[in-house]
């Protein structure tokens, strides 16, 4: 079954892909650069931090993103949900700009413009293409199939 | 709450060693995951059809996720490391954008999906982008 189309609850779950990823990875950088230095020589020491509350609200938001992410994944490519997970850093960007009032510099402005400009190319084609797991069941399904690949 | 002073910055090659280890754990992650969902199916209509629970049931009986998981957790401990030895506006573009594009060439070749043009020039831009936002 090819998806021409995503259902907004698609989007919604795209949505939460692309928000949870940046955020979780903001708590994990607040949280690792509060720590002391970690050397190989003490590996046990990684798994304490889980524990610190920083770390701990991190891995909470990419539990999220996980749980959308494989939802995405089980109707969408791979090559169609990763630059939906990448678009999270642009409306990060802006969050910060419009509401923290942080200020943008040109190199991230045209970082903007180039992700949004990715995503839109990504998200005007098919979610799913063709695969061998994927077998047409009527002569629609091999009609619509055979469209989305011309497109 | 102050933040203690950050460790010195590692060599290139032991940055680019971080970041490579993250960039390889997290492709072959997303790879066996991303196979594991297509031969689970849609998860929507799994959870229409058996609930919640039939879904939930349905990904946790498949083995390829757990490869796909502990190929994930690998990468999420290489970030960690790393993150506690280089600055997040080093490891995040250089892992995240590159990321994209392993992730387009892994999906071309073991998932067999359809990298047309379009999406060969998203993963570039979108890759560029993600450097030029983080750095």
């Amino acid at each position: 079954m090819a998806h021409a189309r995503l259902t907004p609850r698609q989007y919604l779950i795209l949505g939460l892909v692309s928000l949870c990823a940046p955020l979780g990875d903001t708590c994990l950088s607040r949280g690792m650069t509060g720590l002391p230095e970690i050397t190989l020589a003490h590996p046990a020491t990684l798994f304490t931090a889980v524990f610190t509350p920083w770390i701990a609200l991190g891995i909470a938001l990419l539990i999220g993103f996980f749980a959308s992410y494989l939802t995405a994944l089980s109707w969408a490519d791979l090559t169609f949900v990763l630059p939906a997970t990448a678009f999270g850093n642009v409306i990060v960007a802006l969050f910060a700009r419009f509401f923290l009032h942080e200020t943008i510099s040109l190199e991230r402005w045209a970082g903007i413009v180039l992700i949004t400009v990715g995503v839109g190319f990504v998200a005007h084609g098919p979610s799913l293409t063709v695969s061998p797991s994927v077998q047409p069941e009527t002569n629609a399904d091999i009609a619509d199939m055979e469209k989305e690949q011309a497109r | 709450m102050t933040i203690p002073s950050p460790a010195p910055q590692p060599g290139f090659w032991a940055a680019t060693a971080m970041i490579a280890a993250i960039i390889l754990a997290s492709t072959a992650g997303e790879v066996l995951t991303a196979a594991a969902m297509k031969s689970i199916g849609d998860l929507d209509e799994i959870r229409a059809r058996s609930g919640l629970t039939g879904a939930i049931r349905a990904v946790f009986t498949c083995p390829l996720f757990f490869a796909g998981v502990g190929f994930l957790t690998l990468a999420f401990f290489s970030l960690l490391f790393a993150l506690n030895h280089m600055n997040l506006s080093l490891v995040a573009p250089a892992s995240a954008s590159l990321t994209l594009v392993t992730n387009a060439i892994a999906g071309k070749l073991f998932l067999k999906e359809n990298v047309d043009r379009r999406r060969w020039a998203a993963a570039v831009l979108v890759c560029i982008g993600v450097y030029l936002l983080a750095h």
